[in-house]
């Protein structure tokens, strides 16, 4: 029973460090696919971190964080494509602007609106309850006692925030988005061929914008559900590598919504296993917590070298211009 | 209808002052909302940075940091590869800086330690550029994405050092132990005081000397050898360089290790010149700017001195405008993302306005004196 608890315990958590990582994954798979390098996912939670926070503070609603958390993150993504598309300006150096001017900006204007060394005011205190609550599913008190199932409906499914659900939801959503709309189509045929796209008569700039579009809004969700859902402030850098994160999440997921998933879950058990396991001796070895830490990046590097199936960008393999089947 | 030429004064003159000036202008409107005059903030930020004797030190100090990431960041760009491991190699390097002076500090005079400190910073960022260099030649794997997971790795395995062995028993705060004072590299305000000149204290050290040959030798390697032209080849047009007869995954190989052994020079500006110790994060989003000093200097040695000498003064100024303003000390590294947004990412919004004015202007001009010619006929 021990032993029944504590894995769910971590398994909670593994639910709620994977949240972040899944809207920033699939919001990069929709850049990626469209043939947009996007490694300024970072800067984009960021930048909706703060300002959903900020907005949350100052309406009084988590709702308005969220609505103003995704316009923010939409306007530098847009940005992203105005320099990428319009101006054919490199990708990478684009998104490291991004990645370096959310830094700033968020530090510089917050300490201006709110003289807190950058953080904005805490959300759910005192009089403020400007957070997203968790949402207990029906029943999950009644449910609590009853054992094993107690544990996992009323523990590991129930009491998560609305976000979290919605991350879960946006996978089937987003595949459906991607592999059977027109839009989707056009997505991906953009990543892989874009002369054979323009050749169809279809504009590949708006396709891009587009798809930029679908990646301002997920990072969006990534960015408030950590300032306005999990810390209810937001406190400079609190993104701490989750876009990196992310993006290696993609890669190891192929590019792919669910396998994306999957990877995001993987990473979030780390991170709970990393928290865990300060001083935890395995096989008669003290786990290094930073190795923990590291494994993701380290799995990714190890994919990238192809030593564990090979997973290739869109647009460097130039797949033929055909429905994909998952 | 002969295609007209632009001139290299528009190329590397005109453009880049441009993009630097809207950079300019954009944080100026930062600086407006912030209730700031951006006049009064560049006068300010002008007199922290130049104004006085210690505003130098800490101006050069900044400056030779970023010399040798961006260094690191444009031998690998002559080569076509995005290094944007820089912040990784730079740290890693600091472990090799950290264990000769560790070691061998006090053990051995200066003279001898310089050189193996040298060394161990050269060899430590290398072999951190080593592993994505050769999945790059070798498997393929995009040198971008493996920079950055290269950057976080570096970043876990230097914590785990730290707590596990580098911190000394019983201290809280997690860094290494205080080199012995005799491995120090003296300070430019130490020097100058032996010959009776006085200058403010200032983190400013020795290491600037070896940035600037480390730049000059850098030019010489890129222009003036064969392994340079072997670089500069792959990196035009590689298909080319492979009918040549170079061997690419050789060229990727040797140019990640020298942009690593680059980006560890670094560590010896910052942890042998000034901490004296290794601390967590030292490198501080240096290997990062040095992307954005290298694009301002057109990934030439030379353009990078003075892009360095500018992301100093940015580096300086700014942390002055903190105690003038109150403002949070990282409105810097919006001015440095500005200038990587107007000037790297949007290097071409500019371009081609610019191209067009100087052509219609020219060719005016030309039709006016073959009416001239015309009329003295």
């Amino acid at each position: 029973m021990e032993l029944f608890n504590s894995i769910i315990v971590i398994l909670d958590a593994t639910l709620r460090n994977a949240t972040p990582l899944i809207f920033a994954a699939l919001a990069g798979m929709f850049s990626e696919r469209s043939g947009i390098v996007n490694i300024a996912l970072e800067g984009k939670i960021l930048i909706s971190a703060f300002f959903g926070a900020s907005a949350a503070y100052y309406f009084g609603s988590p709702w308005m964080g969220l609505l103003c958390g995704v316009l923010a993150s939409v306007v530098f993504a847009q940005l992203h494509a105005f320099a990428t598309v319009t101006h054919n300006g490199d990708h990478v150096v684009s998104g490291l602007a991004i990645n370096i001017l959310a830094i700033g900006l968020t530090a510089a204007i917050g300490n201006y609106w709110f003289h807190q060394g950058g953080n904005t005011p805490n959300l759910a205190f005192g009089e403020t309850h400007a957070r997203f609550t968790p949402i207990k599913l029906p029943f999950a008190d009644q449910l609590a006692d009853v054992p094993i199932i107690g544990g996992i409906y009323s523990e590991l499914l129930s009491g998560h925030y609305l976000l979290v659900y919605l991350a879960f939801l946006a996978v089937p959503l987003c595949w459906y988005i991607l592999f059977r709309t027109r839009f989707g189509l056009r997505v991906r045929a953009v990543g892989e061929n874009p002369h054979a796209v323009d050749t169809a008569g279809i504009s590949v700039a708006k396709t891009r914008y587009l798809a930029l579009l679908m990646t301002g809004i997920l990072v969006g969700f990534a960015g408030v559900y950590l300032s306005v859902a999990v810390t209810a402030q937001f406190s400079p850098n609190m993104s701490a590598g989750k876009g990196y994160m992310a993006l290696a999440a993609l890669i190891f997921g192929k590019w792919r919504p669910r396998s994306a998933m999957w990877a995001c879950l993987l990473f979030g058990l780390l991170e709970a296993i990393a928290i865990r396991s300060q001083g935890v001796v395995f096989l008669g070895v003290e786990v290094p917590v930073q190795l923990v830490e590291a494994t993701p990046y380290i799995l990714t590097v190890v994919l990238l070298g192809g030593f564990i199936g090979r997973s290739v960008a869109p647009k460097v393999i130039g797949e033929p211009y055909v429905k994909e089947r998952n | 209808m002969s295609q007209q030429r632009i001139p290299a004064w528009i190329t590397v003159g005109v453009i880049p002052v441009t993009n630097v000036l809207i950079a300019a202008i954009a944080a100026g409107l930062v600086f407006l909302y912030l209730n700031i005059n951006p006049l009064d903030a560049l006068q300010s930020m002008v007199s922290g940075a130049f104004g006085s004797g210690y505003g130098w030190g800490y101006t050069l100090y900044y400056m030779t940091s970023y010399i040798f990431t961006a260094l690191a960041v444009a031998v690998a760009f002559k080569c076509g590869l995005f290094n944007i491991g820089g912040e990784g190699q730079a740290y890693i390097g600091a472990l090799g800086v950290g264990l000769v002076c560790l070691g061998l500090g006090g053990h051995v005079p200066f003279i001898v330690l310089l050189p193996i400190s040298i060394i161990a910073a050269a060899v430590f960022g290398a072999l951190w550029a080593l592993i994505p260099a050769a999945l790059q030649a070798y498997r393929g794997s995009h040198i971008v994405i493996t920079t950055i997971m290269f950057n976080f790795i570096a970043a876990s395995l230097m914590n785990y050092l730290l707590v596990y062995f580098l911190k000394p028993v019983g201290t809280m705060s997690v860094e290494s132990a205080v080199f012995d004072a005799a491995s120090w590299i003296p300070k430019i305000h130490e020097i100058l005081a032996v010959f009776g000149i006085r200058m403010a204290a200032s983190p400013l050290n020795l290491t600037i000397v070896w940035a600037l040959i480390v730049a000059f030798a850098v030019w010489v390697f890129l222009w003036r050898t064969r392994w340079g032209y072997e670089i500069r080849s792959v990196g035009s047009n590689s298909s080319a360089a492979r009918y040549g007869g170079i061997n690419i995954p050789r060229v990727v190989i040797l140019t990640m290790l020298v942009a690593g052994a680059l980006a560890g020079f670094m560590a010896l500006n910052v942890v042998q010149g000034q901490a004296h110790q290794i601390k967590l994060n030292l490198v501080n989003q240096m290997g990062f700017t040095g992307i954005a000093v290298a694009l301002m200097g057109r990934n030439h040695p030379f353009g990078i001195v003075l892009a360095s000498l500018m992301f100093g003064f940015l580096t300086q100024g700014g942390s002055e405008l903190q105690f003038e303003y109150a403002v949070d000390a990282r409105i810097v590294v919006v001015l440095q993302g500005l200038v990587i947004l107007f000037s790297g990412a949007l290097q071409h919004m500019m371009k081609h306005p610019i191209e067009r004015l100087y052509l219609n202007y020219a060719r005016r001009r030309n039709s006016a004196s073959d009416e001239q010619h015309a009329a003295e006929a």
